[in-house]
């Protein structure tokens, strides 16, 4: 219940984590048949037995709520109303889950060989296991995970079987259903199926919203959803999607039930299965569409190892106490609850809050492994100029030296404890080999190997760029795992860097204009700036690089190394949003559309790293690019012009311009920050 | 319980005759000198003592019968006897004089109480503990002039000083005294009452208006704050049957009456009003009008606005009533609804006329044994919608239907437990109810023998179609008694560290269920946060039934061994119940009124505006605030 572990606490240093433990060692040492077979009783919420998926579906299409949204279409579009209600049900049909035990103890069979192929150890926090069985019983369980892999539906209903729990019926994008028989298997697995858009579909939205509901309300399963919306192709976490969140609370705010319970998940892979997947698909190739082949194809990687898996349960989170205080829950009174209302303002901001709340439970508990430290390095190096790489020695020294810094931020590092640190990092190079290349005692990343089998002169250089990004954006992906470590500390040093004085003031107004432009890029939780910012100054000075007093922020001699560092991290999106400024002042043409903006950034980007003008081979992340413009859109520098030519860009040159200036430290920070310390 | 299904023919004529008697159904008078409605003048100035009037229940001196820290009479109370056996003294009541052996073990099991640790309250009061009276001596000077009686004695002024609240009798437990009237006087008649708040005015003297004392809203309670003399003004006096009008069914009362008198004596003459609150025994018309008042029999004789024809009340500008006894009219905003709730502001309720029935000719009492008590709250939600409510119609959860039976009283003969113990077989076993989860509706229908037994299967049979099985006559009339005794029931709790209150609200239809398991629910969990060592009692039932809603009871208690400061856990899980309420689309109150318990959320109850509407006739009516008791605003 206690809601408190959403909220940063003042010292990182004292959270206080579960210990793991590997659940594939049972299944390495006994029979996985008799495993799946074995008896399956979960405990319950409040002792219901689940029904059936059939009246499940009745319950849904009997719904006060859904038939009135049935009669609303009705008189709308002048249909019939045993039309609508049919339409109805066919969505309902398109969408529910089927689960079956049968499936579910298919799956935990095969799943039990793959992942002993695949993975070293999947661990498990069993105290966060015996958490959500106690809350499974007193409120309606909702499930959050993080979103990497496309594993990490099946993984969380593994686990979930393996420790005997309700199993969960999960959210899942419509795309899968293209999967013929895979999509059916994971229906009866429990998944249900929702379109990626549907906007202005009222009835589909009140059965969406009412099948949910009905499953939460009478605790039939757990929902799970991810927060994210879809998988993060960079292991930074995603801006929250709010609809699922929303419609899961409503409940409570109606007070049809006493409280829900919201349960992050953190799942980090040590190595992640679909890493040169997603590298690909931010440079443009475009992702494939799921099909079964291409699982079939996908099956070489079954002879790959991929380390280990962590999975932390996090501490439940009482809806009801995140909103005391918060949500007038009387604003429901007036309105009998069956009729659809748009959420009012206060709902809506207190939704946001809860949903970047619980991304940051969800980050805080990400394990973070050897390689990801290694990985940040290796790219600063890269970035540095060092051609021939970096001594072993060198980056053992250089990481011992970054993990002491990130476990004072509070990271969730697993560092082998009794291993030399050298051995540490060899290890975790080799289970990299396809990024980094060790030779004569020096490390550096495996930019300049040719495509196979591909004679090295037809390659263009246009295309050797390419290759090498794949590279060093599946590196970042790594890197990005530290990110919301260093994330606040890094806008601080930037904010230091760039300021005009060592005024607390102006540096404060530096990191709040930072904060605010890098917001649709990084999990920077809304109205939090300076709470941020004392979190930053507090780390910074507790780690000995920064003084603070009433008026100015100084940076000690000792200090100097990890303010290099932390700026550093953040380079690449500085320069990144530079470009894209760039872009968007010099060869933005009247008709550049929404739809257009990628391809033409991108070319521009390829155009200046070609010709040394870029440092930073990232920024051709297409993730970055739209994130930029998103928050250009937001801040009112570009505008979208609802027209003839869909999404047509207007652009405010003189403000891009001047948004470009203040990143580049060449303009102090407008008035435009309102707040102060 | 002395009835059984188990008698011949005779006995069942015998029964329904007892029943009969509206208010003997539930409590036995002591003999009383068959007294004929009186219409007696008033007949205040400088009168002796009445002796006309000792058939009459309240005397001046209310701690002669009943007891100045607990509900009730002196008499009658539960206690633990030597063999650890549950009982009831004195002879007022059916349960009067038994032993009830299934309450130790409720008890000691619901609250993990134990009959070792005794909370003993303070026997006597400590006279000296009370503050002097601050006088007004010109005002008291005037007073004696009128010859009106009046007290400065500390146990008058102390018994005048509170209501029924936790907070307030637990205080008077331990012997402590906040702030009390100053003086308490008895008018005799409307002319008294003008001629008292006039020179209150004069003097600018504080006047707090006691009816029965039963307020559980803080109501009566002394503001701490008020600097100047208060006096009580006991109405007690003022109880004649002043008029009764055959031919329009009304009768015209002195607002001083307490409800048991008030039908006692409708009844000689073959009437009644049926307007019946749980605590009828002791409170008074005019606390009734004050507090906007329901009976448990509304659905045949409506709420205390509806059976009110015109209404008398002295406040510090006159006297407010209407030139007429018209049934309705359309003149503006009904002033009735000024007086209506004002809960001791503007004025005291000196007189009223009431509407008046002839006795129903034929009662019968009846339950209804739920599977759960979602089904039964649907069942009464089809019955209102049919509007077929019987004259009262209530349903309780497990956790209650389990504590009215721990109340069964030791049964006489062999035949009886038998039947009981097939009963429950049958319930249980043979139709598969869950003893924990199974919920009892208690019924009460009135009128001629012929429509009663029709509208009796009319409800059963919707009753059937949710799976509700017909629970005899025994386990209706039981759960009404509970209602008469389970305010002293809670002082034998007080005795063995148990504390406890009932609250109410009432709530739209679609929310019943809702607001049933979350007010539960947050009380548990407030306990649980707040310390308490032993889960609470946490129960609920639903007691009227309206066309768009219900009214809701819950009763919560707990053992407070452990704490340091009970009463403040209690008033915070109480608060925090309330704001549990108000969230799910619950009322303030539906009849206890808001006093001052609940005065700090009427503003968004009634809005800003209201609250001005209240606040400007308040201003009008009484500018130098003499009724000062605070309330409401």
């Amino acid at each position: 219940m206690a809601s408190k572990a959403v909220y940063s606490q003042r010292d990182p240093m004292l959270k206080k984590r579960d210990d793991f433990e590997d659940i594939l060692e049972e299944r390495r040492n006994s029979s996985d048949l008799r495993y799946a077979l074995r008896c399956y009783a979960p405990v319950v919420y409040k002792g219901l037995c689940p029904s059936k998926a059939g009246t499940l579906k009745s319950m849904v299409l009997q719904s006060d709520q859904l038939h009135y949204v049935i009669h609303q279409v009705c008189r709308e579009t002048g249909r019939a109303v045993d039309d609508v209600q049919e339409e109805a049900s066919s969505i309902l049909e398109e969408m529910a889950h089927r689960l079956q035990l049968s499936t579910v103890r298919f799956f935990a069979f095969t799943l039990s060989k793959v992942f002993k192929t695949l993975f070293r150890s999947i661990c498990v926090n069993e105290e966060g296991i015996q958490r959500l069985q106690q809350v499974i019983q007193e409120h309606p369980v909702v499930l959050l995970p993080s979103h990497r892999s496309y594993m990490d539906f099946l993984l969380m209903s593994y686990l979930l079987y393996t420790y005997d729990l309700a199993l969960p019926v999960i959210a899942a994008g419509m795309d899968f259903m293209g999967m013929k028989f895979v999509g059916e298997m994971l229906r009866m697995s429990g998944a249900f199926f929702i379109r990626r858009s549907f906007g202005g579909d009222k009835l589909y939205w009140a059965v969406f919203s009412e099948y949910v509901k009905t499953m939460l309300k009478n605790g039939f399963a757990p929902v799970e959803f991810f927060l994210e919306g879809t998988r993060s192709r960079t292991s930074k976490s995603l801006t929250p999607k709010l609809g699922l969140l929303n419609i899961v609370m409503d409940p409570f705010f109606k007070g049809e039930v006493f409280d829900v319970s919201l349960v992050p998940v953190s799942i980090s892979y040590e190595r992640i299965l679909e890493e040169s997947l997603y590298a690909r698909e931010l440079l443009g190739v475009p992702k494939p569409k799921e099909s079964t082949s291409g699982l079939i194809k996908a099956r070489k990687v079954l002879s790959e190892d991929y380390g280990s898996i962590h999975v932390y349960f996090g501490q439940p989170v009482s809806v009801r106490s995140l909103a005391e205080g918060r949500v007038n829950r009387c604003q429901f009174n007036l309105i009998p609850r069956h009729i659809p209302k748009k959420p009012s303002e206060d709902i809506h901001s207190f939704v946001n809050d809860s949903a970047y709340r619980l991304v940051r439970a969800q980050e805080e508990n990400m394990v973070l492994k050897p390689w990801v430290l290694l990985a940040s390095l290796l790219l600063q190096n890269q970035v540095s100029g060092q051609k021939r790489g970096i001594a072993l020695d060198e980056l053992t020294e250089q990481a011992v030296w970054l993990r002491d810094l990130s476990r004072q931020y509070g990271a969730f590092l697993h560092w082998p404890e009794h291993t030399p640190p050298s051995e540490v990092v060899s290890s975790s190079l080799s289970l990299h080999r396809g990024l980094v290349r060790i030779s004569e005692g020096r490390v550096q990343l495996a930019l300049d190997k040719a495509a196979p089998g591909e004679p090295r002169s037809a390659v263009t250089p246009e295309e050797e760029l390419l290759s090498q990004a794949v590279i060093i954006l599946s590196c970042a992906s790594y890197r990005n795992q530290a990110l919301h470590v260093f994330l606040r500390p890094a806008l601080l040093a930037s904010a230091i860097h760039t300021a005009s004085s060592n005024k607390k003031q102006e540096v404060f107004n530096s990191f709040s204009f930072l904060r605010n432009m890098f917001s649709n890029e990084f999990i920077l939780c809304p109205g939090a700036t300076v709470q941020d910012f004392e979190e930053a100054c507090y780390l910074l000075v507790k780690t000995g690089a920064l003084q603070v007093t009433q008026q100015e922020v100084l940076v000690t001699e000792r200090g100097h190394r990890t303010l290099v560092f932390l700026t550093s991290m953040l380079d690449p999106f500085l320069q990144g949003y530079q470009v894209v400024c760039r872009f968007l002042c010099e060869e933005a043409t009247e008709a550049l559309t929404e739809k257009q903006f990628i391809p033409a950034v991108r070319k521009f980007i390829i155009k200046h790293l070609l010709a040394g003008r870029l440092r930073y081979t990232e920024v051709l992340s297409s993730d970055l690019q739209k994130n930029s413009l998103a928050a250009l859109l937001r801040l009112g520098a570009v505008r979208k012009i609802k027209g003839a030519e869909q999404g047509t860009l207007k652009v405010n040159t003189v403000m891009v311009n001047s948004l470009e200036d203040t990143l580049g430290g060449k303009l102090p920070t407008q008035k435009a920050v309102i707040a102060r310390l | 319980m002395a009835s059984n299904s188990s008698g011949g023919s005779s006995d069942r004529q015998r029964i329904a005759q007892q029943r009969l008697r509206i208010i003997a159904g539930h409590l036995q008078r002591p003999v009383d000198g068959d007294s004929a409605i009186l219409a007696a003048e008033c007949k205040a100035q400088g009168s002796k003592p009445d002796t006309s009037r000792e058939e009459k229940t309240v005397p001046r001196r209310r701690q002669e019968i009943m007891k100045w820290n607990g509900w009730g009479y002196s008499d009658s109370r539960f206690l633990f006897n030597k063999k650890g056996q549950a009982e009831f003294t004195g002879k007022r009541y059916r349960l009067s004089g038994m032993i009830i052996p299934g309450l130790k073990d409720w008890f000691e099991c619901t609250f993990g109480a134990s009959l070792q640790h005794k909370t003993p309250a303070t026997p006597l009061l400590n006279s000296s503990a009370v503050q002097p009276p601050t006088l007004n001596e010109a005002f008291v000077e005037e007073l004696k002039s009128t010859g009106i009686p009046f007290s400065q004695d500390a146990e008058d002024r102390v018994f005048r000083a509170h209501g029924h609240c936790l907070h307030e009798i637990f205080a008077l437990r331990e012997g402590k005294f906040g702030r009390v009237p100053d003086m308490v006087v008895w008018p005799n008649c409307h002319n008294d009452v003008v001629k008292i708040v006039e020179l209150a005015s004069k003097h600018n003297v504080c006047l707090i208006p006691y009816g029965g004392g039963t307020s559980v809203s803080s109501a009566l309670e002394c503001p701490p704050e008020e600097t100047r003399s208060i006096v009580s003004l006991d109405t007690s006096q003022m109880n004649r049957i002043l008029w009764v009008d055959e031919k329009n069914l009304t009768a015209h009362v002195e607002a001083g009456i307490v409800g048991q008198d008030l039908e006692r004596l409708l009844n000689e003459s073959g009437y009644c009003t049926g307007h019946e609150p749980d605590s009828m025994e002791f409170s008074s018309l005019g606390g009734w009008v004050a507090t906007r008042a329901s009976g448990m029999k509304k659905n045949i004789y409506g709420n205390i606005e509806d059976l009110v024809v015109h209404i008398k009340m002295v406040t510090p500008q006159g006297v407010i009533e209407k030139s007429c006894q018209g049934p309705r009219m359309s003149t503006g905003p009904d002033i009735h609804h000024f007086i209506m709730g004002s809960e001791g502001t503007l004025g005291v309720v000196t007189e009223v006329t009431m509407k008046i029935r002839p006795m129903p000719e034929y009662q019968k009492y009846g339950s209804v044994v739920f599977p759960n008590f979602e089904q039964g709250v649907a069942c009464l939600r089809e019955v209102a919608r049919q509007r077929c409510a019987p004259a009262s119609i209530r349903l309780m959860d497990n956790e209650q239907f389990k504590f009215g039976h721990a109340l069964k009283p030791q049964v006489s003969s062999i035949f009886t437990s038998f039947l009981d113990g097939l009963k429950k077989f049958y319930i249980t076993k043979f139709k598969g109810f869950d003893p924990n989860r199974l919920c009892v509706a208690t019924l009460l229908f009135e009128g001629d023998r012929e429509k009663v037994l029709q509208h009796e299967k009319q409800v059963y049979d919707i009753a059937a179609k949710f799976g509700g099985l017909a629970a005899g006559e025994d386990n209706g009339q039981r759960g009404y008694m509970l209602t008469f005794v389970i305010a002293y029931l809670r002082d034998l709790g007080m005795d063995y560290y148990v504390i406890g209150e009932s609250f109410e609200t009432s709530v739209p239809w679609d929310r019943v269920l809702d607001i049933c398991r979350n007010v539960k629910a947050r009380i548990v969990r407030e306990c649980k946060e707040r310390g308490v060592q032993f889960p609470p009692l946490s129960t609920c039932r639903v007691t009227q039934t309206y066309d768009a809603g219900a009214c809701v009871y819950f009763y919560f208690a707990f053992n407070y061994r452990g704490l340091s400061d009970p009463v403040h856990v209690y008033e915070q899980v109480e608060h925090a119940a309330r704001e549990e309420i108000l969230a799910n689309g619950g009322s303030l109150s539906h009849h206890h009124g808001v006093g001052k318990l609940r005065k700090e959320w009427m503003r968004e109850t009634v809005s800003n505006v209201g609250m001005g509407m209240l606040k400007s006739v308040k201003d009008y009516v009484d500018p130098n605030n003499i009724f000062g008791n605070r309330n409401l605003l």
